[in-house]
């Protein structure tokens, strides 16, 4: 069974989003999807930019394979979690907390409520 | 192993020089000539030491003269000696490639013919035997096909269609060529599915990119409606050939409604693989496309002149020269030594020994896409073994002990747990027969004593490697060692 | 059945009863009958190995180029290969061997590779190198997207003396509307026009490509440009000759931080153009960006060192349409010829072919220059291994009668002037080949002894 906390939004490519309030939200990949890549040797950050609903913000990469990870909705880059740079495998240990990648800034808040909950997420991956 | 750096001690000449014959010139101004007093960091061993080297590495490497080399998609068959002999005589290999087209007409008179051989075999007009690989024929077909959409005023096509089964390359291709990739969805027979097809082909349809027979070993038998519905778009087809084992004297992609197919000769004309390469991807096309085919193109004038030349309507070139004439020398020969009734053997016999290795391991293995016959490859899937905890990685670590190479794995990602596996037409029954008792062997193994399969391979120079620290703390170059220079 | 194919009838037999078919015809079910071919191809008839070793060797006696005295360059070079190099390339090891892809029975062309990349990126001062590309000139394009992708600009700045036929390759990977190529102008003296090359990089361009030495063989210094396009957040990419880089300044010593080039001179016969082998070096910082094949070492269960290919989601069988590159087989037999050619000549021995090659091709150009009516194109600017002269006829006429005494004379380059033409000297040319070819120049400039 997946690990799919109750509290987070979560994205049809496998990221969850946590509201931090004040129009911050914070982003990362979801245990799920860190157990399906296997262990994370490097993580490509965005620049601080405006991105649209849907653009690559970076990638990841495993031995085998690669994901890119993508912006759930209009939003600008505010914070990258630069402790990954030297350790992206704190994605795979600890993806909710340590492993965290990104937090954006958004003006139109009502796109967070649409994303997927903890239940729809879990059916999703077909859990 | 040592490696050669290792061997080094000052003083020490693998080769003798002639002395320098001709009065010393100025020498390079100070400002342009090598930093650290000139040294290169090259090593310093004897002939014989060097020798020794290379051949204790290539002891370590498994290839198709020790033993069967099932890699799907590949098509490791045997390699002719003879034709290793023929492109190495003095007066094919010395010649430079800028000579006047009058002194390598011996050359251009077999790489004339050898398009000639190809466009018969693929029922195509034009060819260009430049690209160096099957990418970089890809890479030459989709250009050909941007020409043909500019030429009619409509530049803005754009998509390639594919199937979600196709090589890596064919995206690659597509994203270099400035494409993009729109994907076509596979029916439950691992086919394309051509509802799927007619939904995604239009207006912005550039073309649509097949591996017939595709990469489950399947001939696409709806191909004539999958290639009309792109015609009728507006759109126009390619092939990939790299599955042209199967179709030699069969069926030529000609016929089918194909435009464009490139072809490697690395897998179906017997050249070597070398490790990698090199391998050769001319393509044939159309009389319609011919016209933009590469630069330099071979001729031939009135008087029997063959002649290297450049067509005005050319989309560019792809090489400094005009391909890897050493590769084509070997096709040449190849195609020369079969004939028609030789290559059509190669195909049957290819199908034959495909369609016995999928008979006998279906009791063993899941085959998903199992309705009839396959072609010259056949995809198996080691879901069954998944379940007792070994992995298709590691069957394929297993055969390695075995003394057979593993088949291609993880290829296409449609399949679950992947084995493609493609035995040629130069595997005996005998060997077939090895082949599959070491499968079996592996299978039961899997039910009864796992650990051996995921401990493989324990048979081979090294167990195997950690490939997450390969990527972690790269080690791309042998490091400089304290105190040398530089 | 041929001799290629094992399995005769009685097999067959056997294998279709397995089957479960009763002919051959059964297997095809899956393909339209109207597609099935009804007839044989029109192929000739087939030849044994004895006949066809003869149609080769009529063949080969029609290339009158390979047998005449070779001072053509301009991408291709005519030099000594030792016997070694070919008897470890003819180890069935090592040609009848497929990518390296399961790791553990392939080590030998593992590391072979390892050592390749480890003496490319030597020799061209960079920090690491991949497993070659198909030639000179697609590793040059490959490195101009590479740049593209580093730097996100899509601007490329181009010597205009590089080798046409690079520049042809470059334009056709670079063929996309927003993509722009312009040219550097080179001066009187055949080096880089520099204020010219300021202006344009001011006006933004992922990187700016150098050929080192020039296409007319020209040693220009590379640091002024290296600095200027470093100023302006670019890469500074480096087409380098191989065989010069023992006697010059390296390009990474230099400021590159990608260096590409040809690998054909070291070890790898003229072959009409090809299999060559083409090599691309980098710093490591944009290793991730590169294209083709990378070896890296690591450690086998048991803790002893291994090879494995690795950075694999650069590549197109992960990374698909996102892929750094569509390439996928390279020319691995032809780097391993490099890297055996290179281990053979050692530190010294490389080093004494450049430098033949160097003396050797000045000493032509000296005494071409003694025949009345010939000249230099370019004055006073280094050159080596290869050199423009303007002869006082026809280059083209001059190549044509030059051939009928025996040489290969060289390029014309037209574009330069009538009389202008390429001259190579490779340390296979000796000083009795350089006199007679001198003394045929001269008569046929109009008479003279040189």
């Amino acid at each position: 069974m997946s690990n799919i906390p109750e509290g987070l939004r979560y994205t049809d490519s496998h990221e969850w989003v946590k509201d931090m309030g004040s129009g911050e939200y914070k982003m990362g990949l979801t245990f799920y999807a860190q157990e399906q890549m296997g262990e994370i040797v490097m993580v490509e950050f965005p620049g601080m930019l405006d991105f649209s609903s849907g653009d690559i913000l970076g990638s990841l990469e495993a031995v085998k394979t690669a994901e890119d990870f993508y912006a759930p909705f209009d939003c600008k880059v505010v914070k990258i979690n630069e402790g990954l740079e030297d350790e992206p495998a704190l994605i795979n240990e600890n993806p909710y907390e340590k492993g965290w990648l990104v937090v954006v800034k958004t003006d139109d808040p009502s796109r967070y409520n649409s994303l997927m909950d903890a239940e729809k997420y879990s059916e999703f991956i077909g859990e | 192993m040592k490696t050669v750096f290792e061997l080094s001690s000052p003083g020490r000449m693998g080769v003798s020089l002639p002395e320098l014959d001709v009065p010393d010139s100025s020498e390079i101004p100070a400002g342009l000539s090598r930093e650290n007093g000139g040294k290169t960091g090259l090593p310093e061993a004897t002939e014989g030491q060097i020798l020794r080297h290379y051949v204790n590495l290539s002891t370590m490497n498994h290839h198709v003269d020790k033993g069967m080399y099932p890699l799907g998609s590949c098509t490791m068959k045997y390699n002719p000696k003879l034709h290793e002999n023929l492109a190495r005589i003095r007066g094919l290999s010395g010649v430079h490639p800028l000579v006047p087209s009058a002194l390598a007409a011996g050359s251009l008179e077999l790489m004339y013919r050898l398009g000639e051989f190809l466009c018969e075999i693929t029922g195509f007009k034009g060819v260009s035997l430049q690209p160096a690989a099957g990418a970089q024929g890809e890479f030459c077909g989709i250009m050909l096909i941007k020409c043909y959409h500019e030429s009619r005023g409509e530049p803005h096509r754009n998509e390639i269609l594919m199937p979600d089964s196709a090589h890596g390359t064919n995206p690659a291709t597509a994203t270099l060529a400035d494409c993009v990739v729109v994907g076509v969805e596979s029916n439950e027979f691992g086919l394309v599915d051509p509802e799927d097809l007619r939904r995604k082909a239009g207006p912005n349809t550039a073309a649509f990119m097949l591996t017939n027979p595709n990469t489950l070993g399947l001939f696409e038998s709806q191909i004539e409606e999958l290639t009309s519905i792109v015609h009728e778009a507006g759109g126009l087809n390619y092939m990939d050939g790299a599955n042209m084992n199967a179709l030699l004297g069969i069926a030529k992609p000609g016929d089918m409604g194909f435009d464009v197919c490139h072809l490697n000769l690395h897998k179906t004309f017997a050249t070597p693989h070398g490790g990698g390469g090199p391998g050769s991807g001319p393509v044939a096309c159309t009389q319609e496309l011919a016209r933009f085919l590469p630069d330099p193109a071979v001729i031939l004038e009135d008087g029997g002149i063959y002649r290297l030349c450049r067509k005005q309507d050319s989309f560019g070139r792809l090489l400094a020269f005009q391909g890897n004439i050493g590769v084509l020398y070997k096709a040449y020969a190849y195609i020369r030594t079969l004939g028609a009734e030789g290559l059509r053997e190669v195909s049957e016999n290819a199908l034959i020994n495909a369609n016995y290795l999928k008979a006998k391991l279906g009791e063993y293995f899941d085959n998903p896409f199992d309705n009839g016959p396959c072609m010259h490859e056949f995809v198996l899937s080691g879901d069954r073994q998944a379940k007792q905890g070994v992995k298709t990685l590691d069957i394929a670590k297993r055969l390695l002990d075995y003394g057979f190479h593993a088949p291609t794995i993880y290829f296409p990602q449609i399949v679950h747990e992947a084995m493609m596996i493609e035995p040629t037409e130069t595997e005996s029954l005998e060997d077939l027969d090895a082949f599959i008792a070491a499968m079996v062997s592996i299978s039961g193994e899997a039910a009864e004593k796992p650990y051996l399969v995921t401990d493989a391979p324990v048979n081979t120079p090294v167990l195997r490697l950690d490939e997450v620290k390969a990527v972690k703390e790269l080690c791309l170059v042998e490091p400089v060692e304290e105190g040398d220079n530089p | 059945m041929s001799r290629f194919i094992p399995n005769q009838n009685e097999h067959r037999e056997k294998m279709f009863h397995e089957i479960g078919v009763e002919k051959f015809e059964d297997l095809l079910e899956p393909v339209p009958e109207k597609f099935r071919l009804k007839g044989k191809l029109q192929l000739p008839d087939p030849l044994s190995e004895l006949e066809l070793t003869r149609e080769f060797e009529e063949f080969a006696s029609r290339n009158r180029g390979a047998h005449l005295a070779c001072f053509i360059g301009a991408g291709a070079y005519d030099h000594f290969i030792p016997a070694a190099v070919d008897h470890v390339l003819l180890r069935s090891e090592f040609y009848t061997a497929y990518t390296p892809y399961q790791a553990e029975v392939s080590q030998g062309t593992l590391q072979a590779i390892f050592e390749y990349q480890t003496m490319i990126a030597r020799l061209t001062g960079m920090e690491m190198a991949n497993a070659c590309m198909y030639d000179g000139a697609s590793a040059a394009a490959e490195a101009c997207l590479m740049a593209m992708r580093a730097t996100r600009k899509q601007r490329i700045l181009v010597a205009g003396s590089l080798n046409p036929r690079w520049l042809d390759v470059i334009r056709t990977y670079l063929k996309r509307d927003d993509f722009e190529i312009n040219e550097i102008p080179f001066l009187e003296d055949g080096s880089l026009d520099l204020a010219t090359a300021k202006e344009l990089i001011e006006g933004g361009a992922a990187a700016v490509l150098v050929q080192y030495p020039n296409y007319f063989g020209l040693i220009e210094d590379l640091q002024p440009v290296a600095e200027l396009i470093h100023e302006h957040k670019g890469l500074f990419i480096v087409a380098a000759d191989p065989v010069a880089l023992p006697l010059l300044r390296s390009p990474g010593d230099a400021g590159a931080d990608i260096v590409v080039g040809e690998g054909q001179s070291m070890g790898i016969p003229m072959s009409y153009g090809g299999p060559y082998a083409g090599f691309m070096a980098a710093r490591m910082k944009l290793a991730r960006k590169m294209p083709g094949r990378i070896i890296g070492r690591t450690v086998d269960r048991a803790g002893q060192t291994g090879y494995v290919l690795t950075l694999q989601t650069r590549e197109q069988h992960i990374r698909r349409e996102k892929a750094t590159s569509n390439i996928c087989s390279n020319q691995a037999l032809m780097a391993l010829a490099n890297v055996v050619y290179l281990s053979l000549m050692g530190e010294r021995g490389f080093r004494e072919i450049s430098s033949q090659c160097y003396h050797k091709s000045h000493y032509l150009e000296k005494k071409l220059l003694e025949i009345p009516g010939v000249s230099r194109i370019f004055e006073n600017t280094p050159f080596f291994r290869e050199f423009v002269i303007s002869f006082p006829v026809s280059s083209i006429e001059l190549r044509d009668r030059m051939i009928e005494q025996g040489f290969l004379a060289g390029l014309p380059i037209v574009e330069l002037g009538e009389g202008a033409m390429l001259i190579t000297v490779t340390e296979i040319r000796t000083r009795d080949e350089i006199d007679r070819y001198a003394r045929a120049a001269a008569e046929i400039c109009g008479g003279g002894s040189a």
